[in-house]
């Protein structure tokens, strides 16, 4: 039974990461602005027509 | 009707309709040259996309921004203020940009270094409206930068406050220690699973690894995850008072030390999950209480009205100097439309001034030299000298402002505190009579009966639905156009029982007037001709009259407009002049109320009386608050409303005219000594020491960008009608949190009746503490919106 003491272990492991994760996007103040980035992916960065001319 | 709807054409920039000129360019129109150079701007640089994302998200330039405006921020002293952090080539700033509002808004600021390769990268925090920018300033200077922002339409606000102090940051201290409690509470019960289902027989080692984890992932929750219940508890024991926190944290304690005794003896599992478990509970109700509204400020003084920087005459030099180091004596140069920021004496120019961020009243005010200009008035003809008698510190609007600062107010006491307390002591005597009893039976049972006692005395139950209620009225208020600064404010608000309004920008509005012809009638083409005549000029109650006669642009020879007189031009040969009575009459000016007087060909013709227009849902309002409160109208104008004021807010209630910001506050403090809780609803600075001094003061924001005074609430203007109903709404709050807590108290009989026994085992416990927890949180949630639909809110 040994293992399940692993098990534990890992486990623990896995969701001490998503706590860190968690914590990390706080402090990364993703939760502070939740309009501008959904919408930032959106614009396209069209090839300017004068450096496709040149 | 039909077809001039059809011909109305909307500027292609900022969507206004374009009434006076019309301006093509390639196949848009413009109603104003400042829109086309910024969409030609734009174009230059291929960001037309703008325009694609929403439509007219523009702000109109009509009104063109001065030139030397920003020029103080030259200034190294003033520049090393603003910006962050700054090395050999990048310098990092925070700007607000009121505009910001839509996505076309975050596409054109974060694209601004393809109009200026000095712009290294732009950042836009949408809710905060601000946007961070690092730059390079060997190649654009700061100035450069805040021109460059005001010649695409976003004018940066640059205010006295973010001198004097750093933006407060949101605290995100409780988020971490929530997420903390999260995770140890989760896994603490996965650990629990195998000793509540019996297997610890089986397998004595792994009896104890689980135990041990439990204990080591508990230890997280009591030193980090419960600090804000520390905190609280501690500075309520410090004013001799007990709040509800004081017995949760006895609570929370006793539970983590009976649970390690446990453990340690080899006695039990212990009561962990329980125990991460209510913390985790109660720290999401507390920060659904403690929601912020970042893009409002509760906290506006004066300094964010003003400016940071004037021009003083200094040897006829113009020199940009920060408002803290102006000196009476001084000669301040004030620019058309900047605000006066300091008490001083009209030298030169002619004032017109606009005193409406400090009374709520537009109409400007004429001054001649040699008069004293109180500060908070924004100057709106033409460039004026002042000679300053007194420093921003001591001018008169900020005197006002800190003398209503030095006295804090004592806000009440929050009845749950009260509640908690009954509670905490009926459980000790049942602790005690329950020691007394086990002491004379078996002493063996004592220590866990007592405990458990304890376990089960926490009034969390109290505490959740009293957190988990103010969230949901919270978020149903702002939903509804009321924003609270706090939760406690909900209980301010469900014990009022006088509300004082004011009366210009409040109760009226300040974008319209009633407008009534006395006189001689005039002709058609004669209101055609004044209409006209009145297009060519900005003050207020020339665009009131527009409202009132409708857009018209025939051709003015000879127009003039005198300052503080009237208007004058020819049309169609015809000489018409609108304006003061002294001015078309001759007399002096003796009327009450305000009047517009007309004449035509030099005769006299009558005049347009104006009224204040009040917002449409007042009346209605006022009819159905004026049963259950008291009612006072406090205005600084002249009484020529009073028999309208009465109509609408009956017989009873106390109107007062012609009041100071001074009498505001002595009333307010008057009715206070009386006993009585007063909702003060007030919209300019001179407003803001009442709403201070009230119970409960709430500002009226025209619109989401307006500044507002400190306050404890800010409420839409649009939502005013709604006004009762979020009194209703306020008291509900009450009776949910005492229903919810009544039904707690059943679960707490349940878990007392094991308790007693000195047999509270951890299954019971995990049982009872999540159940009741949830039960009580889908009923405040489920009550409070049952409620608010009631109320149709």
């Amino acid at each position: 039974m040994a293992v399940i003491i692993l098990l534990l272990i890992a486990s623990i492991a896995v969701a001490a990461l998503f706590l860190f994760g968690f914590i990390w996007s706080v402090k990364n103040g993703q939760y502070e602005d939740e309009y501008s980035p959904p919408m930032r992916i959106l614009f396209d960065d069209k090839p300017s027509k004068k450096s496709s001319e040149q | 009707m039909a077809t001039k709807l059809q011909e109305q054409i909307s500027c292609y920039h900022c969507g206004e309709t374009c009434a006076e000129t019309i301006i093509p360019f390639e196949d848009k129109s413009f109603c104003c040259e400042g829109c086309k150079m910024v969409y030609q701007l734009l174009n230059q640089h291929e960001l037309c996309e703008y325009y694609d994302l929403n439509k007219n998200p523009g702000l109109s330039q009509r009104i063109q921004v001065r030139k030397d405006k920003f020029a103080f921020l030259e200034d190294p002293g003033i520049e090393q203020q603003l910006i962050h952090f700054k090395d050999s080539t990048n310098t990092h700033v925070n700007f607000y940009l009121p505009h910001i509002h839509c996505s076309s808004c975050l596409y054109l600021l974060e694209n601004l270094h393809k109009i200026h390769t000095g712009v290294i990268k732009v950042t836009v925090q949408f809710t905060r409206k601000e946007v961070d920018v690092i730059f390079d300033h060997t190649k654009i200077s700061l100035r450069g930068v805040a021109e460059l922002l005001t010649s695409i339409g976003y004018e940066p606000y640059i205010s006295l406050q973010q001198l004097n102090k750093a933006k407060p940051r949101i605290p995100r201290t409780m988020i971490y220690q929530l997420g903390v409690a999260g995770f140890c509470f989760a896994n603490i019960m996965l650990m629990s699973f195998p000793e509540y289902l019996g297997l610890e027989h089986a397998e004595k080692n792994l009896q104890y690894a689980f135990r041990y984890l439990n204990l080591i992932l508990a230890l997280p929750v009591l030193l980090f995850s419960a600090q804000p219940f520390y905190n609280s508890a501690w500075i309520s024991l410090k004013h001799r008072f007990l709040n509800i926190d004081a017995p949760i944290v006895l609570a929370i304690w006793v539970t983590f030390f009976r649970s390690v005794v446990e453990v340690l003896t080899d006695t039990g599992g212990g009561y962990f999950d329980s125990f991460a478990g209510i913390v985790f509970f109660m720290l999401i109700g507390r920060v659904l209480q403690d929601k912020t509204y970042q893009s409002l400020s509760f906290e506006r003084d004066y300094t964010s009205y003003f400016p940071i920087a004037v021009t003083v005459l200094k040897n006829d030099k113009e020199i940009p100097t920060a408002l803290p180091q102006i000196k009476p004596g001084d000669t301040l140069l004030i620019h058309q439309d900047e605000l006066i920021p300091a008490d001083g004496i009209l030298t030169r120019g002619r004032a017109y001034i606009d005193y409406s961020f400090v009374t709520g009243e537009s109409i400007p005010v004429l001054k001649e030299v040699g008069e004293i200009i109180y500060a908070g008035g924004k100057q709106t003809a033409g460039t004026i000298e002042l000679l300053t008698i007194k420093e921003v510190a001591q001018s008169y609007l900020t005197r006002l402002w800190n003398q209503a600062e030095k006295q804090p107010e004592e806000k009440g006491v929050s009845f749950v505190h009260l509640l908690s307390r009954y509670f905490t002591y009926i459980v000790f005597t049942i602790a005690i009579v329950t020691a007394l009893y086990w002491w004379a039976q078996d002493s063996s049972k004592i220590w866990p009966a007592v405990t458990a006692i304890l376990i089960i005395a926490c009034p969390c139950a109290l505490l959740l639905s009293n957190t988990f209620t103010n969230g949901t009225i919270l978020r149903i208020f702002s939903r509804n156009g009321l924003y609270l600064r706090n939760a406690q404010a909900i209980e301010e608000m469900a014990a009022i029982d006088q509300i004082v309004f004011d009366k210009t920008g409040t109760l009226t509005t300040t974008t319209r007037h009633a407008v009534e012809y006395e006189g001689d009638p005039l002709s058609d083409s004669d209101l055609i001709a004044l209409a006209s005549l009145a297009n060519g000029s900005r003050h207020p109650l020339s665009r009131a009259l527009i409202q009132h006669l409708g857009q018209h642009r025939k051709p003015v020879d000879q127009f003039r407009e005198r300052i503080g007189k009237g208007l004058e031009g020819w049309i169609y040969g015809t000489r018409y002049a609108l304006g003061s009575q002294s001015f078309i009459t001759g007399m002096k000016n003796l009327s009450s109320g305000t009047r517009v007087y007309v004449s035509v060909d030099n005769q006299v013709k009558g005049y347009f009386q104006f009224h204040n227009f009040y917002r449409e849902e007042v009346n209605a309002l006022l009819a159905r608050i004026r049963p259950d409160y008291e009612l006072a109208v406090i205005s600084g104008d002249n009484d020529a409303e009073r028999p309208e004021l009465e109509r609408m807010a009956g017989k009873k209630s106390i109107l007062l005219f012609n009041q100071q910001p001074q009498d505001k506050l002595r009333y307010i403090e008057i009715e206070k000594e009386k006993g009585k809780k007063l909702m003060m609803v007030g919209d300019g600075l001179n407003d803001a020491i009442a709403l201070q001094e009230s119970n409960m003061g709430i500002a009226i924001a025209e619109n989401s960008n307006s500044f507002t005074p400190a306050s404890d609430g800010i409420l839409n203007a649009a939502s005013l009608g709604k006004l009762d109903r979020f009194l209703q709404l306020a008291k509900g709050n009450r009776q949910v949190v005492m229903a919810s807590f009544v039904m707690s108290i059943i679960y707490n009989i349940i878990g007392l009746y094991f308790a007693v026994q000195g047999d509270l085992s951890p299954l019971i416990a995990a049982i009872l503490m999540p159940s009741s927890s949830i039960s009580i949180i889908l009923l405040t949630y489920g009550a409070s919106n049952l409620y608010a639909r009631k109320l149709k809110l």
